[in-house]
């Protein structure tokens, strides 16, 4: 009851004009972002980070967040009119929703895409409410133990569920916690990895390794794929989007299902990427049309975008209740809240009730929002998609340097921009995982810190993260999450021996 | 777009993929060491603010190791790019280096309407008074939004200082 309390007044705080005007605004160059290749929902929030530092925190976070979902509802444009994904989740709608804009039917593909997310979204957002003021409180708690045991579950839940070779995903991961070493140690004062260089004292900023990595990088490999846009045009009005929302309620099960895998992939940080997969994957193997997927079914468009978009917003529900982000887009979010002075975490639902309540409440209405703007603009959109790469690259390279610069004023951070750029094509040419690689930039502070303190506590001894059931548990659930390949892999060979 | 070239030659997957594992086993060398200098026992506030870094560094080399040992094994004879893709790679690169290595001495501004007139006229072939357009647009309008109402600081050069901006 005291939750429906606080989410009334969190409506109160979006509900003022300014904040909706920003809600607005995020929702538009949301769907910007993600519907140009090269700039995904992570990089655009970096870049665009530095245009909130003058707003008051709860306004800042509203507009970061509204661009994260309408990079989520731009990437569908893309996949369904040109069969580009302009983001990795988006990949799985191209299946389903590019037949059916080739067969006339870009429209309905369009509205059922948008109408998915909308659900998706709503779904996990009415579970962060109900759930995360329970997890937070529980969370309060917990010792440096317990939170170490937290971030190693986060961690190793990204090499057991990564579709790259688990070695791979370490080392990425590994050389993001190295980076985040770099500088003064925040126990001992000592500097550290520095060797002599003056600009790494403050260390490297994920930022920084964010608008590289993701954003330089994707260029390159753009300029390297040579991509041309051809697509379809999109015609979409009152009558498709009545229509298609008659038939959309008959796909509940497929609905359902899909916003309870993105959750859970959502939360466990798997991401949205293999959520959408995995709900795809079993809508087709369980649906009485599955023989049709590929071909243009409309359940092949719900079934991955209400897992997506449940899977994006479900990841903000570790980072606003544990302080650990489930996506590196949450990353950047919690990022941004470091910046502003909050501590993102259990003490956040305590200490800053109006923020979290706010921004609560800015998921209902920035989805509600997003979902009228994609209906009524997809045209205006898809224009964007038709002016040439030899102009739009340029600008993102530009809007990189501005993002890069801004952080901190400084020019080494563009510099370090276009080496992480170099580093980000080379590594994700080589298979190599990004999204860990950020994570541990950003919590690498964060989980040393707690792992030291930890061993403080027991002089020395591993044995404090299984000193009682609760560590236990949680750092258990780690290990099953980092050999689950293993697990899954021995489990099919016993069924395949007894069989 | 198309690449450059249509010839099928380029480095292999299996080469470069081993360099790129040798440089990462090389950065978790460099960590290693790093962390020895700053120490990795145990000191009065517990462990040292090498003891951490030192094991992320061993996990480094360790992974890196078993990379490149399945990197070599795998039987995978694709190209990791041709030459004509690494070319336009390269074309990208190249000019961001040089933009962002002038950005100190000319600001952003300049070297924005610079960098976005070249890759305009030389990758796309515009002609000049699109580029012109899109080359003055772009700065021009980062400067109000960023600078004049959101109140960001970008850096400038001596003619935005004879501007007086």
């Amino acid at each position: 009851m005291e939750e429906l309390v606080n989410l009334f007044h969190g409506f109160a705080v979006a509900l003022q004009p300014f904040n909706i005007m920003v809600m607005v605004l995020g929702i538009v160059l949301g769907v910007i972002i993600g519907v140009l290749p090269g700039l995904g929902g992570a990089n655009g929030v970096a870049i665009l980070l530095p245009l909130t530092f003058s707003m008051p925190p709860t306004s800042a976070i509203i507009m970061l967040s509204c661009i994260y979902w309408g990079a989520l509802f731009g990437g569908a444009i893309t996949s369904i009119l040109f069969n580009i994904p302009g983001e990795p989740w988006s990949v799985a709608t191209t299946f389903d929703g590019y037949p059916m804009a080739q067969k006339g039917k870009a429209g309905e593909a369009l509205t059922a895409a948008f109408t998915s997310s909308f659900v998706g979204a709503l779904f996990a957002v009415i579970m962060i409410t109900l759930v995360a003021p329970l997890v937070a409180s529980f969370a309060l708690q917990f010792g440096p133990a317990e939170k170490f045991a937290v971030y190693f579950l986060a961690f190793c839940s990204f090499v057991g569920l990564s579709k790259e070779p688990p070695f791979k995903t370490i080392a990425a991961m590994m050389i993001g916690f190295a980076l985040a070493a770099v500088g003064l140690d925040s126990i001992t004062g000592q500097l550290r990895l520095t060797f002599g260089v003056t600009h790494l004292l403050n260390g490297f900023d994920f930022l920084i390794a964010v608008i590289g990595l993701f954003g330089i990088g994707e260029i390159l490999l753009t300029m390297e794929e040579g991509l041309a846009f051809r697509g379809g045009s999109a015609k979409i009005n009152l009558r498709v989007v009545l229509q298609t929302w008659k038939e959309l309620p008959a796909y509940w099960v497929t609905s359902l299902r899909s916003c309870v895998i993105g959750c859970w992939m959502g939360i466990t940080p798997a991401g949205a990427t293999p959520a959408s997969f995995m709900s795809y994957g079993i809508a087709k193997r369980v649906s009485k049309k599955g023989a049709n997927f590929g071909k243009g079914e409309i359940e092949g468009v719900v079934a991955p975008e209400t897992a997506a978009h449940a899977a994006g917003t479900a990841a903000l529900l570790p980072m606003l209740s544990l302080g650990v982000p489930g996506s590196p887009t949450a990353a950047v979010l919690l990022g941004g809240l470091l910046i502003w002075g909050l501590q993102p975490g259990p003490m956040l639902f305590v200490e800053q009730k109006e923020f979290v309540w706010g921004l609560i409440a800015s998921m209902y209405l920035g989805n509600l929002v997003g979902l009228i703007v994609v209906l009524t603009c997809v045209p205006v959109f898809a224009a964007i998609l038709r002016v040439p790469f030899s102009i739009i690259a340029p600008l993102i390279l530009v809007l990189c340097a501005i993002g890069a610069y801004s952080v901190h004023s400084s020019t080494f951070d563009v510099v370090l921009m276009l080496v992480f750029g170099v580093i980000g094509y080379l590594l994700k040419k080589c298979n190599y995982p990004l999204a860990p690689l950020v994570l541990a930039i950003v919590l690498g502070d964060k989980a040393e810190e707690a792992f030291r303190q930890s061993l403080l506590g027991s002089q020395g001894s591993l044995g404090i993260f299984f000193s009682n059931t609760l560590v236990s548990t949680i750092m258990i659930l780690g290990l099953v999450a980092l050999f689950w390949s293993v697990i899954q892999q021995g489990y099919t060979r016993l069924r395949g021996a007894v069989a | 777009m198309t690449t450059g070239s249509s010839s099928k030659t380029g480095p292999t997957h299996k080469l470069v993929e081993a360099g790129i594992t040798l440089l990462i086993a090389l950065f978790g060398v460099i960590v290693i060491v790093g962390s020895l200098k700053a120490g990795i026992n145990w000191g009065a506030e517990g462990p040292r603010a090498g003891f951490f870094p030192f094991y992320i560094g061993i996990f480094i080399v360790a992974s890196s190791g078993i990379n490149l040992w399945n990197g070599l094994r795998d039987d995978n004879d694709e190209l990791f790019a041709e030459w004509g893709q690494l070319r336009q790679v390269m074309s990208v690169v190249i000019p961001t280096a040089i933009y962002v290595g002038a950005m100190p001495f000319t600001g952003l501004y300049l070297a924005s309407i610079v960098f976005i007139a070249w890759f305009m006229r030389w990758l796309g072939k515009y002609p000049w008074i699109t580029v012109l357009a899109v080359a003055l647009g772009m700065p021009i309008v980062t400067y109000f939004i960023f600078e004049r109402y959101f109140l960001v600081p970008l850096p400038k050069g001596p003619i935005e200082e004879w501007l007086g901006l």
